[in-house]
């Protein structure tokens, strides 16, 4: 159905199935327990599970097809909100077109980025973005910040003002991004016992937009395209042999790529109108590697589930301070209830860096297939299938990896 | 694509499925509460949002560390720190409004986005009423306009850029800090006492809203006084070395270098600056000097033997002698073992002005919060009198006037108060050109 064989039309359920019901499935715990702590359920966590979910979706395009390691692919992120951020300021807070504006920018961004990059391949081509990424993170910063050109508002990051032009607002729309009306803030809470579960209206027009860019994505994957970028990760120099010129495939996964990331900078803008220029920098482009890498290159759904991993650590385990820690041990005797808090202490707060490092490299080295692999072997455990090795490449694509 | 098939009912399907998808959106409506995160049990739960990790990780652990405090003596326990002090008794150390105070931290990793996306979950996930702290302009700016749209209240933390009340003003942020303008108007009395007033001064400055906020002050103050500015040269942030910005000052004609550097950028300068000798140099028949125009603590601590004699100005330090600060200074130093810093007292103090904020206002919604905190009044948290002015969510105080210390005899005592600069002398027109073009908007109370 939808043009996808079973096997993926499943996946593509799945993902929707997870994507709909995500407040649900997040906020495991009653909101008053303790273990509360750990739910994930709440708006602006979902909305960057998601977005970022596109983010590394469409660097998986790139990366995980291609096998072009990008490391600026932050730059079409942070370009893409300028874009957004600079629609809600001069015409309204509408999303649309601040969405739809983002995209092309990225695009052609990424046009004139990978059009001279991928003259080079290999460390060559990462180092040639790394480049052009660090410069347009300068450029943001402080270049195009200047008080006689200010086009970026450099370390604060654009926002919105009162004395904006926003010539299509008007009173009765929310003075907050909206679509047609619809704040991207407003949501529902749905007390069901102890439980408490947020509907959020900004998530879900995310979701709609995750669900279509994977589609894309599957679509891409399994079209003669999506082979022929396959056999440039295989053998570029063979391919080039048999009178291919795989520029313009490169070139064209390179800028679905970069609208994607595009898309996603829109998407956080809509749900959080302002773009910083730390979302440039290096660091932000490195993520989306681990994200990929962590989850699984070059499978479909790896992306999301690695975006969705580094996005708990950094959101959850960061707020676990000591006196949280303190109220778990409490029923210990004092001194080794001091003792436990210490132990702890450098993997949670502060320290979420350390346990998501730690997470990484037991992942590469136990796991190279990223979390897919992990959830395969399960799978395979669980249900006793060791024996028969599949020698079909699909199972990658199995949709039990998304559990 | 490989299969492009249209089926009659492979499109119903996909109709159903598209249909489903953008009604979705329509069941979602707000919710009606007065106000966002009205708290209904027992308690009350304020964010501490502050860097712990990233450059400034040393301020941000010692504001949470302030905050903590802040939370025991509104609850009663400790030794009530300023309560006893503060000349507004509506609080009576048994929590706000009757409800015992929790709080939630988050880390900023002085990054705008990450500190919004802190911000965001602790009002969204942790029903926080109010986000405290932070150790930069960019940082407290971003995260004003988020609670702002969100509907809490936002007490900055450090931030000294003039935007943060200036342009980027919002009617739920308060700024308890001094900022640039301030530093410059308290700086140039004195400098041209120390100096005299015919100097030629070159400025090295951070390539960011901050430093260009605090060139722009130092220069007008300077200049009003009868300096010449020689030069200002921009810095990239991201800067470590500095050898290749000090040299040129040496051939300039300058007498005055102005590092308009913060953290890390400015131990690595000054240190470059006395490395090349200039403060042994003599030029136009003067002595050379150095000024640092917004120094911490920990700046001193970094930059050590080299910042002795050098000038430049603070929001606080635990040095002063008013009652407030010594209840403040004990009760820390009780605790932690060591004196506060200025950002540290700051929120410290905006976390005490908050609670009271709220008993005086008898609700925690942002609006009566906003009313009692605008054109406030009070004394006895340390910064002599204070007031929250109404135009602009700016506090008006006096200024310190610090130097690095000669003779330092601890850790703690790197900078000595050369004077005290009297409010009057700081304050500016709430419509001055360099906090002009902000509109602080009417308060918001979510929901």
């Amino acid at each position: 159905m939808l043009g996808l064989n079973s096997k993926d039309f499943r996946l593509f359920l799945v993902v929707i199935g997870l994507t709909l019901f995500a407040p649900v499935l997040l906020n495991p715990f009653p909101t008053e327990s303790g273990l509360a702590q750990f739910n994930a359920g709440y708006p602006d966590l979902m909305q960057r599970f998601v977005i970022f979910g596109i983010f590394a979706i469409g660097f998986n395009i790139l990366f995980g097809l291609t096998g072009y390691l990008s490391f600026g692919h932050a730059a079409f992120l942070g370009v893409g909100s300028y874009a957004a951020v600079w629609m809600f300021k001069l015409l309204s807070y509408n999303v649309l077109p601040a969405i739809a504006l983002s995209v092309i920018v990225a695009a052609i961004f990424s046009l004139a980025i990978g059009f001279v990059s991928l003259r080079r391949s290999g460390i060559y081509f990462s180092i040639l973005t790394l480049a052009f990424a660090q410069m347009s993170f300068a450029l943001a910063y402080s270049v195009l910040s200047n008080p006689k050109f200010n086009l970026t508002n450099g370390e604060t990051g654009l926002q919105v003002y009162n004395d904006d032009p926003q010539i299509f607002h008007s009173d009765r729309l929310p003075d907050l991004p909206h679509l047609f009306g619809l704040s991207m803030r407003a949501s529902t809470d749905i007390a069901l016992g102890p439980w408490t579960f947020t509907l959020n209206a900004g998530y879900y027009l995310s979701a709609v937009f995750m669900v279509a860019a994977f589609y894309i994505a599957i679509r891409l994957f399994r079209s003669p395209f999506g082979m022929m970028l396959r056999a440039i990760k295989t053998n570029q120099t063979r391919l080039n042999y048999t009178g291919l010129n795989s520029r313009p495939y490169t070139l064209a996964a390179f800028v679905i790529s970069g609208a994607y990331a595009g898309l996603a900078g829109g998407l956080l803008a809509a749900m959080d109108p302002l773009a910083g220029a730390e979302r440039m920098q290096w660091t932000a482009s490195g993520e989306v590697v681990l994200m990929t890498i962590l989850g699984g290159a070059g499978t479909l759904i790896g992306p999301i589930l690695g975006s969705g991993l580094i996005k708990y650590f950094e959101n959850i385990f960061s707020k676990i301070n000591d006196d949280v820690l303190h109220s778990w041990f409490a029923f210990m005797p004092d001194g080794l209830e001091d003792a436990m808090v210490f132990i702890v202490h450098p993997f949670v707060g502060k320290g979420w860096h350390l346990t998501l490092g730690i997470v990484f490299m037991l992942v590469v080295i136990f796991l190279p297939g990223g979390l897919v692999e992990g959830g395969q072997r399960l799978w395979r455990w669980i249900t006793g299938a060791n024996r028969k090795k599949s020698d079909d490449q699909d199972t990658k694509h199995a949709p039990h990896a998304a559990e | 694509m490989s299969k492009t098939t249209v089926s009659r009912r492979g499109v119903l399907k996909t109709g159903a499925v598209a249909g489903a998808g953008l009604a979705a959106p329509k069941l979602l409506l707000a919710d009606g509460h007065a106000y966002t995160n009205a708290p209904t049990g027992s308690t009350v739960t304020l964010g501490f949002n502050v860097p712990q990790t990233g450059p400034y990780a040393d301020e941000g652990n010692d504001e949470l560390l302030a905050q903590q405090l802040a939370v025991e003596h509104l609850n009663g326990e400790g030794d009530g720190g300023c309560l006893n002090t503060f000349t507004s008794k509506a609080l009576q150390g048994n929590g706000i409004l009757g409800k015992k105070v929790e709080f939630v931290t988050g880390d900023t990793q002085t990054k705008s986005d990450a500190a919004r996306a802190s911000a965001k979950s602790m009002i969204e996930k942790d029903g926080a009423v109010m986000i405290n702290g932070g150790s930069s302009s960019g940082v407290a700016v971003a995260v004003q306009g988020l609670c702002q749209e969100a509907g809490v209240i936002f007490m900055a933390g450090l931030t000294h850029a003039n935007d943060t009340t200036g342009k980027d003003r919002k009617a739920n942020g308060f700024r308890h800090f001094f900022n640039a303008y301030m530093s410059g108007a308290a700086l140039a009395p004195v400098l041209a006492a120390e100096m005299g007033t015919e100097r030629r001064a070159y400025h090295l400055t951070a390539d960011y809203n901050w430093g260009w906020t605090q060139e722009e002050s130092i220069v007008a103050s300077t200049e009003a006084m009868g300096w010449e500015t020689v030069n200002t040269v921009k810095t990239p942030l991201a800067s470590t070395d500095f050898s290749s910005y000090i040299a040129p000052v040496l051939n300039s004609g300058a007498d005055v270098l102005v590092l308009n550097h913060y953290g890390g950028n400015m131990v690595n300068s000054l240190t470059n600056a006395i490395q090349f000798g200039l403060l042994d140099k003599v030029v136009n028949n003067k002595d050379f000097k150095i000024v640092v125009p917004l120094y911490s603590e920990l700046m001193a601590a970094g930059a050590g033997e080299n910042i002795k004699g050098v000038l430049g100005s603070m929001n606080w330090n635990w040095q002063l002698q008013d009652a407030g600060t010594k209840a403040f200074v004990k009760s820390f130093g009780e605790k932690y073992g060591r004196p506060p810093s200025n950002s540290a007292q700051t929120c410290y103090a905006q976390v005490l002005l908050y609670a009271d904020a709220c008993e005086r206002a008898g609700t925690f919604n942002p609006c009566g919060v906003v009313e009692a905190l605008e054109g406030y009044e009070f004394d006895g948290l340390g910064n002599g009198k204070t007031l929250y002015r109404a135009d602009d969510h700016q506090c008006f105080k006096d200024v310190l006037v610090v130097r690095g210390a000669q003779n330092p005899t601890n850790a703690y005592d790197t900078l000595e108060i050369v004077e005290v600069t009297p409010v009057e002398q700081v304050t500016y027109t709430p419509d001055h050109p360099m906090f002009a073009g902000g509109d602080l908007g009417t308060c918001n109370p979510g929901a």
